[in-house]
């Protein structure tokens, strides 16, 4: 074989390769696109039963989740999907303040040898899986947090949302969306310090030139450069928060209510937990309504997640 | 400067100086309000540590007492209310280990591929295209998928094209692939545009196509990160009980098959437990009957979860550290 062959043999090889990697790649990508599709295919086919199939069949399955309380998929999912946002809000409601002063502190106020320590400890935060905190919940939170719950309903009960007497055990809203915040704490943190600490130093060092106290510094450069970077931190927190299922289910003592009484058992349940609940049991049918509520989930989801990405590209632009 | 003192200051208006200079009360209150948000900020981190400490020291305390070579050697199979089985343990996660790391595997082996060569199209050929604008937008929205619908998205799939019913280890591992597929796409994409272009631009002068810039270049530097960015997405999914609720489902015995038959996974296994409250002992049984012995078991198997999803964390981190490549910046 001479070597002149070879050497074109082996370039013709080449650009084989080449074009082979490239279409792999480009498939690849698209494939993201595929994956998307096929998750919302896949389960609108599953749920279509819901939708082009027997109503009264429909209708039967759905009392038989609810005890007969809703009759048809809309009654069905409002309360739920009303329970999700609900626990959903009062968790990032909890954890926003929290987070953002974690932020801060770790990004202005720890020396920077703590700061390092701090950022571990909200990584580690993050690392914890859900199923250990709903046991830690279920478990520790739930005996602990009662007295206190006890407490607001006495001297607070006469605000609505409050109104006792409070649960106990406290398998509540308010005791989950407890360990929600916990649980979405280290996402809004982390996301918050990362805008923090991009603040230019030149504008802090103008506010501190000009007098300013380390808050009115804050007030003055960090917090209105990173505002649009905590709010879509917070965002996706909540997405988080919404889509949890193991924290809910091992905590919560499910109801299908449009209530706010946060410290009182059975008022609400979310969507992820309720499918994890009854999809044990749940026949050909009712795994397609619960699919249906899941497509619910999904959408809700979807658009939360895709406010909170384009308000990011948009400060990235 | 030199204009400044030349012009003579007629006609400017009087300004009374001392209009703005703060009063005494002023200053304190701003200092007050200083001190108020520092000690709030600081309430916050304190506040934060509260759970975190509280969690692991549970987890630790309470895994410990039943965490033994024992409990890690058997599985579930003979186990009898709160009765010790013969072997002297109360049943075991052997199975549920061995279904973690082979449903995890599988996802890895599934998403891994897929996520770098979809970063290599994000960075090396698309540039800043509309498809390529668009996928990276899905991507990150896909990383907000909620685990439940993963694990409803697998289920639906292998119940339509494979029959209904089908609960094996690897609609698992999809369901799991997908939770991971977007950050092993990020970490990945991160990695590849910090390589240098003059690496690239070196390589290519040097005649070398695409294809090989890419594997021998590119990817062989960018390794180290793209390697931690995997082990921690690994550790993130580990953890995922939902999806493999209703996926995988959950067996007392050893299930080696990743393609068929049901297979425990740790976290199910943590659920299961846990969701078993406590066993009757009847009274003919002795006194090593342990009634509450499923929490025990939940918190022991919290704890083996726990310790496997540090260790990742840390070796995720260590890999980044040690082995990372040394750019000019």
């Amino acid at each position: 074989m001479s070597l002149h062959s070879t050497a074109t043999e082996s370039r013709g090889a080449d650009r084989r390769g080449d074009a082979i990697f490239k279409g792999v790649a480009y498939g690849c990508g698209i494939l993201i696109l595929i994956v998307l599709a096929a998750v919302t295919l896949f389960l609108l086919f599953r749920a279509w039963p819901l939708i082009g199939g027997d109503g009264k069949a429909n209708a039967a399955t759905v009392e038989s989740f609810t005890g007969g309380l809703a009759h048809n998929f809309w009654q069905y999912v409002g309360p739920l999907v009303f329970g999700t946002v609900l626990v959903a809000a009062l968790a990032l409601g909890i954890a926003f303040f929290i987070a953002v002063g974690i932020a801060l502190f770790i990004s202005h106020y720890a020396p920077r040898r703590l700061a390092a320590v701090l950022n571990y400890i909200v990584d580690l935060l993050a690392a914890i899986p859900s199923v250990i905190y709903g046991l830690w919940g279920g478990l520790v939170l739930v005996p602990a947090i009662h007295p206190f719950w006890d407490w607001v309903a006495r001297y607070f009960g006469w605000i609505p949302i409050f109104s006792g007497p409070a649960a106990n055990p406290s398998r509540t809203v308010a005791t989950v969306a407890v360990v929600l915040a916990v649980m979405i704490l280290p996402i809004i943190t982390s996301m918050s310090r990362d805008i923090f600490v991009q603040t230019p130093r030149l504008q802090e060092e103008a506010a501190l030139a000009l007098g300013a106290t380390k808050w009115e510094m804050i007030k003055l450069a960090v917090l209105p450069f990173g505002r649009s970077g905590i709010v879509s931190a917070s965002m996706l927190g909540l997405g988080r928060a919404l889509g949890e299922t193991m924290a809910v289910l091992m905590i919560l003592s499910p109801g299908l209510r449009y209530s706010f009484k946060l410290l009182q058992a059975s008022q609400s349940q979310t969507i992820a937990a309720n499918i994890a609940a009854q999809y044990p049991e749940a026949n050909n049918l009712g795994v397609s309504t619960l699919i249906g509520t899941g497509l619910v989930l999904f959408l809700i989801t979807f658009l939360v997640n895709f406010l909170a990405r384009k308000i990011t590209r948009k400060i990235g632009a | 400067m030199a204009s400044s003192s030349d012009s003579p200051m007629d006609g400017a208006p009087v300004i009374d100086f001392d209009r703005f200079v703060p009063t005494r009360s002023a200053i304190a209150a701003r200092k007050r309000k200083d001190l108020l948000m520092r000690v709030l900020v600081a309430a916050a981190f304190v506040i934060a540590l509260v759970p975190l400490v509280s969690v692991l020291w549970t987890t630790i305390a309470s895994g410990v007492r039943r965490l033994n070579l024992n409990f890690l050697s058997y599985n579930m199979s003979g186990v009898i209310g709160g009765r010790p089985t013969p072997s002297g343990g109360y049943g075991g996660i052997l199975h549920a280990v061995i279904g973690t790391l082979e449903i995890t595997l599988g996802a890895v082996a599934i998403s891994v591929p897929i996520g770098i060569m979809c970063a290599v199209y994000l960075v090396e050929y698309a540039h800043g295209g509309p498809l390529s604008r668009i996928i990276a937008i899905l991507v990150d929205v896909m990383s907000g998928i909620p685990s439940i619908v993963a694990g409803l998205f697998a289920f639906s799939m292998f119940s339509i094209v494979f029959g209904p019913g089908t609960i094996n280890g690897i609609s698992g591992s999809v369901a799991l692939s997908l939770l991971m597929l977007p950050t092993v796409v990020k970490s990945s994409e991160e990695m590849l545009k910090i390589v240098p272009d003059d690496l690239r631009e070196a390589s290519l002068a040097l005649g070398v196509t695409k294809q090989r810039t890419i594997t021998k270049i590119v990817l062989r530097t960018s390794l180290p990160g793209i390697v931690s960015g995997v082990i921690l997405a690994i550790a993130r999914v580990i953890g995922e009980t939902a999806p493999l609720l209703m996926t995988a489902g959950y067996i007392a015995t050893t299930n080696f098959n990743l393609f068929s038959g049901q297979m425990t996974t740790l976290p199910v296994y943590v659920y299961q437990e846990y969701s078993k409250l406590s066993v009757t002992c009847p009274a003919s049984a002795g006194a090593d009957c342990i009634t509450s012995i499923p929490m025990q078991r939940s918190w022991a198997a919290a704890l083996t979860l726990i310790i496997l999803v540090l260790i990742l964390n840390l070796v995720g981190r260590l890999v980044a550290r040690v082995f990372a490549v040394k750019t000019e910046r």
